[in-house]
C-alpha cells in the first residue's frame, strides 16, 4: 500500500492544535497531525521550523527545558499524555528516542542495552542476557558486537554507535520510535544500513524521523510533513509531497528552491 | 612602496619588550620554585632516611624523626576526607543538579562557598575551637559524662572537622566543575529511556564525574595536609609520647611540627638539619598527592574519551 491518507492501520500518535513557546519566541503554531501505527512520519523542512521540537514533545523531553510553555494535545492511543495522571516516566518508556548524535554511555555495549530494562525493574541476569540479545538482533548489529559485548560502546564505529543506540531505545519495547536525524553525523553506507533497520522496524514500531536529507524522507517514510516557520504546511502520502505537492511553497522546498 | 602609512618603527619593538616583560614575570615563578626547593634539598636530604621517617622526636626536638607526624598527618588527613567528601558531593549534586540557579536558597549557598573559601585560615582555627571543641565537643560531655572532660578537649576529631570545613570549598567546586562537564547528551540519553532525575544522577551523571570528584577529594587532602592554624588549637601537640588511637586523642603533624620546631625549639639553631629535613617531608607528601591527583584525572579522562576501533 503506498502512502497514508487511505491507510488500514490506526493512528497511533495524534497532535492537535499544538503551541509550544520557548520564553515568548513561540515555536509550534497549532500542528495538528496523525501519526499511523507501523508506518514512517518524516517530518521536514529547513532549520528552525519546529520539526525537532514538534518530535521532542512526543515524549515530553522539551519539559526539560527552562521556559517551555505549551497549548494543544498530544494523544497516544487516544489518551492525552498531558493528563495529570500520566507518568512521564512511563510515557518515555513507551515512546522511544534516537538522538541526531549518537550518544552511547561511556559504559559496556552491555551495559548501554541493559540501562533502559535495569532502571525499570529487571535484574535477573539470565532475561537482561536475552534483552541484550534480542534487541541487537533487531537493530542489526548483534553479529558485529556479540563476541565483546564487554567492550566500552565508545570503541564502536559511529555507524556501530548509532545502531546501538537504536537498540538502546528498543530495549525497553517502546510502542513509538522517535528518530531525530539519525543519520546526519554518518557517512553513506553508515546511512544506508540505518535505514534499511528503519524499513525493518516499522513492522512492529510507530516511527517518526525528523531528516535534513529529502531523498531519505523519500525512501524510508510512508507520510511526509513539511514544516516551516513553526507551522505545518502539508501533511500527506510521501509519494504524493514529493511528486504532486498542493502547495508551492512544499514545492520550492522539495525541489530545492530555497532551504 | 607607495603607502601612504608610514609605519611605525617604534611598534615592533615595543612589541618585542613587552614579550620580554611578559616573560621575565612568569620566570619569576619558576625561579622562586627552583630556589625554594634548591635551599630545602640542600638542607634537608641529608637528614632524611628511613630512621628519620619512622622515629619519634628526641632530645628535646634537636635529634629523632617525624614519624608520629607523618602517622598523624595521615590519620588526620583521612579523617578530614571522609567528612568533606560526601557532604561536599551531596552540596554540589543540589546545587548544580536539583536547585535552581537564580533560587535564593542556591544563591545563599553559593555566596557562603565562595566566601568560605575566603576566610584566612586562623579563623578556621578559632572557629573550631569555639565550635567543635567548646560547644560541640563541650556538649557532648556536659550531655553523656557529667561534665567530665572527655570530647571537650582539642582532638584529631575536631581538627579534621576544622580542617574540613576549610577544604569544603575545594570539593564543591570540583565536583560541580565535574558534574557540569557530563554532556547534556548523556542525560537527555538516559531521560529518553524513562528514567528519573535520580537514577539519571546516580547510574550517568555522577558515574562520568568520578574523576573530577576524585581529583576534588585529592586536591582538597593536599590543601588541608599543609594546613597548621586551623589544628594548632583543635587537635594538634607539640609531642606526644604515643600515636592517637582514639578519635578524643591529640595528635602530631608535619607542619604544625614544622612550626614547633621552627620557633619553640629551646635551640634553634641545633633543630635546624631535622626542621629542613621535615619541610622536605611535607613537601614531598604535597607533590605527591598533587601528582596522584593529576595522574587520576588523566586516567579516567582517557578512560572516556572515544577511542576509534
Amino acid at each position: 500500500m503506498e502512502g497514508g491518507s487511505n491507510d488500514a492501520t490506526s493512528v497511533k500518535v495524534s497532535a492537535r492544535d499544538l503551541d509550544v513557546f520557548y520564553g515568548s519566541t513561540q515555536a509550534l503554531h497549532g500542528i495538528s497531525l496523525d501519526a499511523r501505527a507501523n508506518r514512517v512520519t518524516a517530518l521536514i523542512g529547513p532549520s528552525g521550523c519546529g520539526k525537532s521540537t514538534f518530535l521532542r514533545s512526543i515524549n515530553r523531553m522539551n519539559d526539560l527545558i527552562p521556559g517551555m510553555r505549551r497549548q494543544g494535545r498530544i494523544l497516544l492511543d487516544g489518551a492525552d499524555i498531558h493528563d495529570p495522571g500520566v507518568d512521564v516516566v512511563d510515557l518515555r518508556r513507551r515512546v522511544g528516542m534516537v538522538f541526531q548524535r549518537s550518544n552511547p554511555f561511556p559504559k559496556s555495549i552491555y551495559e548501554n542495552v541493559s540501562y533502559g530494562p535495569r532502571i525499570h525493574g529487571v535484574s535477573d541476569r539470565g532475561t537482561l542476557d536475552e534483552i541484550v540479545r534480542t534487541t541487537l538482533e533487531q537493530a542489526a548489529l548483534w553479529d558485529e558486537v556479540k563476541d565483546r559485548l564487554g567492550a566500552s560502546a565508545l570503541s564502536l564505529s559511529g555507524g556501530q554507535q548509532q545502531r546501538l543506540c537504536i537498540a538502546r531505545a528498543l530495549a525497553v519495547e517502546p510502542e513509538v520510535l522517535l528518530m531525530d536525524e539519525p543519520a546526519s553525523a554518518l557517512d553513506p553506507l553508515a546511512t544506508a544500513r540505518i535505514e534499511e533497520l528503519i524499513h525493518e522496524l516499522k513492522e512492529r514500531y510507530t516511527i517518526l524521523i525528523v531528516t535534513h536529507n529529502m531523498q531519505q524522507a523519500a525512501r524510508v517514510s510512508d507520510t511526509t510533513a513539511y514544516f516551516y516557520l513553526g507551522r505545518l504546511v502539508e501533511v500527506g502520502p510521501t509519494a504524493q509531497i514529493f511528486t504532486n505537492p498542493a502547495k508551492q511553497e512544499t514545492e520550492d522546498y522539495i525541489t530545492g528552491r530555497f532551504g | 612602496m607607495s603607502s601612504r602609512l608610514p609605519g611605525r618603527p617604534s611598534a615592533a619593538w615595543k612589541g618585542s619588550a613587552f614579550v620580554a616583560l611578559c616573560g621575565a614575570a612568569a620566570a619569576i615563578i619558576v625561579a622562586m620554585l627552583a630556589i625554594i626547593l634548591a635551599d630545602v634539598v640542600r638542607n634537608g636530604w641529608a637528614g632524611l632516611g628511613w630512621e628519620f621517617l619512622v622515629s619519634a622526636p628526641s632530645e628535646g626536638m634537636r635529634g629523632g624523626g617525624v614519624g608520629p607526624a607523618i602517622f598523624g598527618t595521615f590519620a588526620l588527613v583521612l579523617l578530614m576526607t571522609i567528612a568533606v567528601v560526601p557532604v561536599g558531593v551531596l552540596t554540589a549534586v543540589y546545587l548544580f543538579e536539583y536547585a535552581r540557579p537564580d533560587s535564593a536558597f542556591a544563591r545563599a549557598v553559593n555566596l557562603a562557598v565562595s566566601n568560605l573559601a575566603g576566610v584566612p585560615s586562623i579563623v578556621f582555627g578559632l572557629f573550631g575551637l569555639g565550635f567543635f571543641v567548646r560547644f560541640v565537643g563541650g556538649g557532648i560531655d556536659r550531655v553523656f559524662h557529667a561534665g567530665e572532660l572527655a570530647w571537650g578537649k582539642p582532638s584529631i576529631l575536631w581538627a579534621a572537622l576544622t580542617l574540613a570545613l576549610l577544604t569544603l570549598p575545594v570539593v564543591i567546586v570540583t565536583t560541580g566543575e565535574a558534574l557540569r562537564a557530563v554532556p547534556v547528551a548523556a542525560r537527555e540519553a538516559s531521560f529518553a529511556l524513562g528514567a528519573t532525575k535520580w537514577q539519571t544522577i546516580s547510574r550517568v551523571v555522577l558515574p562520568q564525574s568520578l574523576a573530577g570528584i576524585l581529583t576534588g577529594a585529592i586536591l582538597a587532602v593536599s590543601r588541608g595536609a599543609g594546613e597548621v592554624a586551623p589544628i594548632m588549637f583543635t587537635g594538634a601537640a607539640y609531642f606526644l609520647p604515643k600515636l592517637p588511637t582514639r578519635l578524643t586523642d591529640q595528635f602530631m603533624e608535619l607542619g604544625y611540627h614544622v612550626y614547633v620546631l621552627s620557633t619553640q625549639s629551646p635551640d634553634i639553631e641545633a633543630t635546624k638539619p631535622i626542621l629542613y629535613s621535615t619541610v622536605l617531608v611535607l613537601l614531598f607528601l604535597t607533590f605527591l598527592l598533587n601528582a596522584t591527583a593529576i595522574a587520576i584525572r588523566a586516567r579516567f579522562r582517557a578512560a572516556l574519551r572515544p577511542q576509534d576501533a
